[in-house]
């Protein structure tokens, strides 16, 4: 044997031949031929840990998978509120075990349904819900005490939220014991995803106001969901995906504690959301790397002494910008690669996305195809048996070191921008992505990087498969209730309450109570984003090349 | 020889969706080509487009929808082209547009449409071919 892996690389590999390919990870990280115990140069107990313990490199929970499998949460939401609610309750009967919620345009970006810039956007890409009413439809027989929620909604969420808990309150369900997720991270939303309304300090004054509602009065809820989905979606690396959403969370951290929050108060309700992508060595040792820094951050950085403070827990869902239009019955072996690397990365919670998905919305078919793909991981494929099986891997560790690296060194030249807020006034991180994506591209097309069906093994004829239909009619429908509440219910009571949401928006005092009871007066979601338009003003898209 | 002018592209994102990763590869390949090209930002109305590509004097609209609203936004774009005497403008776009929707613009005078895999290469052979200045 040769005595150490830089002889073996000169004697023995040199001498064999190398497809002519570029050896690089999808993010372009270019790997070594063989990784051994000279790449791991870090220790097991700081570095490592057992499963559930500092810096919980190889999982946040001592039993992983042997104690409680991930929950199956696929993200739902079409049409009215009773469609969605259909949908929700077929995927409970499928065996799914969380709901998720996707929300249409006009609700993610505050309009009502009959609101002008709505027009053609309602109930397409989510379900259309602009007052208390939709909320309560949306989840008819479903015990909200009963089940976790997660909602997707960012910019109106603080509304979305309210409605919630004032459904919650006339199911009779104690707002002590409900839990859930809403995503609620603004700053991605400068970043990657572009769904906002007022500038980005307004907004993340908003987030905390929900991060500590949610502390004092709804302590089972994650008031955040800190995601690199988008960043990721959006044409980041795996490196700025983590290094971004990181550097977001820090942000919001500051922002509460500011807030005279206590660390370890709030910190154990922050949660995370991941993106799975097609490599899939980078991406579990994404997901390993990440649990490292953040706890290292929340501890070193925030001094946090509660070790739930250190636990990155996170969802991930598989690469919706992955999923091809061609041949897409592949996509089922796509998201089933994805999802493995999430399980195998250690997630709390999966999304996978269905095969016609770069389409329409999933018919019930693909729907169920993709949660079965999650069912055939946790039952036939035999990863859960052990935890974190690909700890001590030399190719994962060495990868995992190297992520983590690179990604502090995003956060360092973040930290010297004076913080993400800043950051993002600057352009900085919407550039390197747009970069990133920009670069991807062009490896694409010239063949470096190959996409099966797009560029290489390319079919002449397509074939067709069916696809979802959102019926026109859904939007006149949305639009003939929310101008019905808006004629009928008591006018007065609404005008003082949407004036008690400016007078909070104008003092600083915490907008949810004021919100809450203007949503139980029947205001509706638009009205009070209009109060957030007049009171704080409304950010506008720096068209950037 | 007389040179031809350079051919002008407005690149638009219609309605409330923010999903701009491959308007901005387009807007950019499509620069690199040589072509002008005006990015209008995100969150456009249709009469924010057509406006914009009246003032801005261009030969063609990519318009990129990928929330589902596709059936009323590329219509009313090209309403409003019509309505104000621009209808030579070429609107062509891309998006999350099932094949029978592509269909159905295309016979309304959508002149091409790309789904997700479409590469800038052949967007750019295609606006070269069927892209003329207009008179």
């Amino acid at each position: 044997m040769s005595s150490n892996k830089q002889e073996w690389l000169d004697t023995s590999y040199r001498k064999s031949a190398e497809r002519p390919v570029r050896f690089s990870t999808l993010s372009d990280m270019e790997l070594e031929p063989l990784y051994t115990p000279e790449d791991v140069k870090s220790d097991y107990a700081t570095a490592l840990g057992n499963p559930g313990e500092y810096p919980f490199t190889r999982g946040v929970y001592p039993s992983m998978y042997r104690g409680k499998l991930w929950t199956m949460r696929q993200f739902a939401g079409f049409g009215t509120p009773e469609d969605t609610n259909a949908r929700f309750r077929f995927l409970l009967r499928q065996g799914q075990t969380g709901l998720s919620t996707a929300f249409d345009m006009p609700t993610l970006m505050g309009y009502d349904a009959d609101h002008e810039r709505a027009r053609g956007e309602v109930g397409r890409e989510g379900v259309s819900v602009s007052s208390i009413h939709d909320m309560a439809r949306l989840f008819d027989q479903i015990q909200l005490e009963q089940i976790t929620t997660s909602m997707t909604v960012n910019c109106s969420a603080s509304v979305i939220l309210a409605m919630y808990l004032v459904v919650a309150e006339r199911q009779g369900a104690s707002w002590q014991r409900i839990s859930g997720t809403i995503q609620n991270d603004m700053l991605k939303e400068f970043i990657a995803q572009k769904e906002w309304i007022c500038p980005p300090k307004p907004s993340v004054r908003i987030v905390t106001d929900m991060i500590e509602f949610c502390t004092r009065h709804v302590p089972r809820f994650h008031p955040i969901s800190i995601s690199g989905y988008h960043i990721r979606e959006a044409g980041a690396t795996a490196v700025q995906e983590l290094a971004f959403t990181l550097a977001d969370g820090i942000c919001y951290v500051e922002h509460a504690i500011e807030r005279g929050l206590d660390v370890d108060e709030f910190a154990p309700r922050l949660s995370f959301f991941f993106d799975l992508h097609n490599d899939f060595l980078e991406e579990i040792a994404k997901l390993r790397a990440a649990r490292r820094m953040w706890a290292r951050i929340m501890k070193e950085r925030f001094g946090a002494k509660n070790p739930r403070s250190m636990m990155l827990r996170t969802h991930a869902q598989t690469a919706g910008v992955a999923l091809t239009a061609q041949q897409p019955l592949n996509n089922i072996a796509r998201v089933a690669i994805q999802a493995l690397a999430g399980v195998l990365g250690g997630v709390q919670s999966l999304h996978t996305n269905a095969m016609d998905e770069t389409l329409a919305l999933p018919t019930d078919m693909a729907a169920m195809v993709a949660l079965r793909t999650q069912q055939i991981i946790a039952e036939e494929s035999g990863v859960v048996n052990t935890i974190d099986p690909l700890g001590g891997s030399y190719a994962i560790e060495a990868l995992t070191d190297r992520i983590e690296h690179e990604a502090m060194e995003y956060i360092k030249r973040i930290d010297e921008m004076g913080g993400m807020i800043r950051a993002i006034e600057l352009g900085f991180p919407q550039q390197e992505i747009a970069e990133s994506a920009f670069r991807y591209q062009r490896q694409l097309e010239e063949g470096v990087k190959t996409v099966v069906g797009v560029n290489k093994y390319v079919i002449p004829e397509e074939i067709p498969i069916p696809t979802l239909k959102i019926d026109p009619a859904v939007e006149e429908l949305q639009v003939q209730r929310v101008r019905k509440i808006k004629r009928e219910r008591n006018q007065s009571a609404v005008r003082e309450a949407l004036k008690r949401v400016a007078e909070a928006c104008r003092s600083g005092e915490n907008l949810m109570g004021p919100i809450c009871e203007a949503v139980r007066r029947e205001a509706t979601l638009g009205e009070i984003c209009d109060v957030y338009r007049e009171e704080f003003g409304v950010y506008t898209d720096p068209a950037w090349l | 020889m007389t040179e031809e002018r350079r051919i002008r592209l407005l690149i638009a994102k219609a309605g409330l969706d923010g999903h701009d990763r491959g308007a901005k590869i387009i807007a950019r390949a499509l620069r690199d080509a040589g072509f002008e090209v005006i990015y209008t930002g995100l969150h456009q109305t249709p009469e924010m487009v057509v406006s914009a590509a009246i003032q801005e004097d261009v030969d063609g609209i990519g318009l990129s929808i990928l929330s589902g609203a596709h059936m009323t936004l590329f219509p009313e774009v090209l309403r409003l082209l019509k309505e104000n005497n621009a209808e030579d403008i070429a609107v062509f776009g891309g998006g999350i547009i099932p094949p029978d929707d592509a269909q159905k613009l295309k016979e309304m005078g959508v002149k091409e449409i790309f789904t997700p895999g479409a590469s800038t290469q052949d967007i750019i052979a295609w606006v070269k071919e069927n892209i003329r200045p207009r008179e």
